[in-house]
């Protein structure tokens, strides 16, 4: 396993409006995309029932406004990416061009599944939420930086502190997102709890007890 | 002080502390199904490494699979190309696969408690966010993502912070034909759908230790829908004379030695929590979802909530935009309604009491016309019982399709999903936009007596003024 680090600590970039709470993972990628055995054709799938009617046409969602063209920012709501433990939804996120994402809340599965694929999830409070959708629709087409370092969200001099647990924001600052290195450094004690925990052992019908 | 199930299990499976400040923690089983592994098996070769405790990991295949016919090759070839994928994948790394002629397949979230592989006081991992359901055995059971599931084959320990505990208590004593599903959508409407952010419910009360296991399967299958990542219910006599005789669970004088150990996991009578939640029993009746978010309900004989009535200008937009989507209005009953399907399955409430506790009512009724009806048993061993008993021929001859085990029309994954803005319903767990398959489609979560109900009546109704009989 490569043990190659990649820091996330700043994303730049324009941000798009993902109104509404409760933004579950169905809504962020439909069903129907799952049916694959890879990630590789998510790309540009995101939200794409919220987008597209049924025939094809847009319904006019801000991911398809020109002026937030190739954003690299999403704002969403409460909560956002409850539901469904699918990783294909930050997975369709970031496979289309999406670095990070700021929102009141976020679903702990949904937290967990971008920051291991290196996908950034920081909160912000309600107050700063709304001046910041707010500014947002007054200056679509404006550049923010997330910073991790600083704790800020900012847009020329309107700054915004955000929030992220401790663990996963030194795993970005670190470049250690992909926890998959540090996991493999414990071997002996692993061993050590499977020997001492009990595994579901299959005991045949006829066993004599 | 005392300690909760949630931190003796923690505390028993902790590894170490990650640079990062994380846990380290031990997988004590993980279950891998068709949609959310084969990503992961493909991580593992792109990095030539090997499944590391093939032995506690175990596979079936449920998203995707066809409810009436099973024979392979399946019409769609994109779910085809899935199972496939899990058939080789898990024979490759020798992994148990419970595979359509096993007798043993199911929603992974009904067989593992049915075979026993679930037990108390273990961590329980699954690419699927209703894997805390098997909380109602004593464990601590969550939802994962893909990524995580290669870090389980790979070194069976995933990496974690705590979560913090929060003791749901439900006291006093359920009125005649309310559910554990009623139980478990009042909750979730009392504290919201984003309320359980943050922690692990642990459901406890008079309510609950009355409960079957089954009904306890229902409660901490819904905790995620409440955003709790698990739920739990502390091991007891019931939940021991659930498991005892299961394929999976020690037999003879190991089994003596497991309920010791079990019990040792259930959280002390002086366990510290960091919220308690008392919800009155009383105060629940038969519930129904009317939105599009399952915290989004009312009790039957309620009438749809007026906007004025939100306590936030986001739950008002959530309101209207759910109420555009479903094509009701504020202030009119939802009882009556005219339904065009009825859905009883899923991981929520496919399981054998589920199905016997509607059968006696559904004997000698019938569907009414125009609706098309689905009762789909989560699995084949929940599906022969309810052959042997008797129960799969009431449901057919009152006009039921009775299909094969799978999770069917909850997820629109397989064939069976509903057709423009058809209004089910649905006893799953979700009413979230286009979540039955079409994008238009809107669902009505509830309990399978008022699916029953429903089924019989064609609209929406009280399963207590259907059947005056109904005890709970």
């Amino acid at each position: 396993m490569s043990a190659t680090l990649h820091p996330i600590d700043k994303i730049v970039g324009k941000a798009v409006p993902v109104p509404g709470a409760n933004m579950d993972t169905d809504r962020i990628i439909p069903a129907r995309f799952l049916k694959c055995v890879t990630f590789d054709e998510l790309a540009g799938k995101m939200f794409y029932d919220e987008r597209f009617n049924a025939d094809g046409t847009s319904k006019g969602h801000p991911i398809d406004a020109p002026q937030y063209a190739g954003a690299a920012i999403i704002i969403g709501g409460e909560n956002f990416g409850c539901g469904s433990s699918r990783e294909h939804a930050p997975q369709a996120i970031k496979r289309s061009g999406i670095r990070a994402v700021v929102a009141e809340s976020f679903a702990e599965i949904f937290f967990g599944n971008a920051s291991g694929i290196g996908l950034p999830c920081v909160c912000v409070s309600a107050a700063d939420l709304a001046v910041i959708n707010t500014g947002l629709a007054e200056h679509s087409e404006a550049e923010w930086t997330l910073d991790l370092r600083t704790m800020q969200f900012a847009n020329g001099a309107a700054s915004y502190p955000i929030y992220m647990p401790n663990e996963p924001r030194e795993a970005f600052l670190t470049g250690r997102w992909d926890a998959v290195t540090e996991l493999m450094n414990a071997t002996a004690r692993v061993e050590e709890l499977a020997r001492a925990l009990p595994a579901p052992g299959y005991t045949p019908p006829n066993h004599a007890c | 002080m005392g300690k909760t199930l949630y931190q003796k299990v923690w505390e028993a499976h902790t590894v170490g502390t990650l640079p990062d400040g994380r846990t380290q923690l031990f997988i004590a089983t993980h279950y891998v199904h068709e949609v959310t592994s084969p990503q992961a098996f493909a991580m593992l070769r792109e990095n030539g490494l090997p499944v590391l405790h093939p032995e506690r990991t175990f596979a079936t295949v449920d998203h995707i699979i066809p409810t009436d016919d099973q024979r392979e090759p399946f019409a769609d070839e994109r779910a085809q190309k899935m199972i496939s994928a899990l058939r080789s994948n898990c024979q490759e790394a020798g992994i148990r696969f419970f595979d359509l002629p096993s007798g043993q397949q199911g929603i992974v979230h009904m067989i593992g408690p049915e075979l026993g592989i679930s037990q108390p006081g273990m961590t329980i991992v699954c690419g699927d966010s209703h894997t805390a359901t098997h909380g109602a055995v004593g464990a601590v059971a969550m939802g994962i993502g893909s990524t995580q599931v290669r870090d389980v084959l790979a070194t069976q320990t995933l990496a974690f912070s705590p979560l913090r505990v929060r003791q749901v208590r439900v006291e006093g004593r359920l009125h005649p034909g309310v559910t554990a599903k009623d139980v478990a959508l009042h909750i979730i409407r009392k504290l919201g759908a984003q309320g359980g952010l943050g922690y692990a419910y642990e459901f406890a009360g008079s309510v609950v230790e009355q409960m079957d296991m089954d009904g306890r399967f229902t409660l901490c299958n819904l905790a995620i829908e409440g955003a709790a990542r698990c739920g739990y219910v502390n091991p007891d006599e019931t939940t021991f004379a659930y498991l005892k005789g299961r394929p999976y669970v020690p037999q003879g004088a190991d089994w003596d030695t497991a309920i010791k150990r079990w019990r040792s996991f259930a959280s002390d009578a002086d366990a510290v929590y960091d919220d308690i939640v008392r919800i009155e029993a009383a105060d629940i009746e038969p519930t129904v979802t009317w939105g599009t978010s399952p915290d989004m309900s009312v009790n039957i004989s309620a009438v749809l909530p007026e906007l004025s009535q939100a306590t936030s200008d986001e739950q008002k937009r959530a309101w209207q935009a759910a109420y555009e989507y479903m094509k009701f209005t504020p202030g009119e009953q939802i009882k009556g309604k005219k339904v065009d399907v009825v859905f009883i399955g899923s991981c929520t409430n496919g399981r054998m009491q589920d199905f016997r506790a509607v059968a006696p009512l559904l004997k000698g009724q019938h569907v009414a016309s125009g609706v098309r009806a689905l009762a789909v048993p989560g699995s084949q061993m929940t599906a022969k019982m309810c052959e042997d008993e008797g129960i799969a021929d009431i449901f057919r001859q009152a006009g039921f399709e009775w299909r094969l085990p799978g999770c069917s029309m909850c997820l629109a994954m397989n064939p069976d999903k509903l057709v423009g803005d058809q209004l089910c319903a649905s006893t799953s767990n979700r009413n979230f936009k286009g979540r039955q398959g079409s994008p238009a489609g809107r669902t009505l979560l509830m309990s399978p007596l008022m699916a029953v109900a429903t089924a019989v009546t064609g609209c929406i109704s009280d399963p207590r003024e259907i059947f005056p009989d109904t005890q709970p």
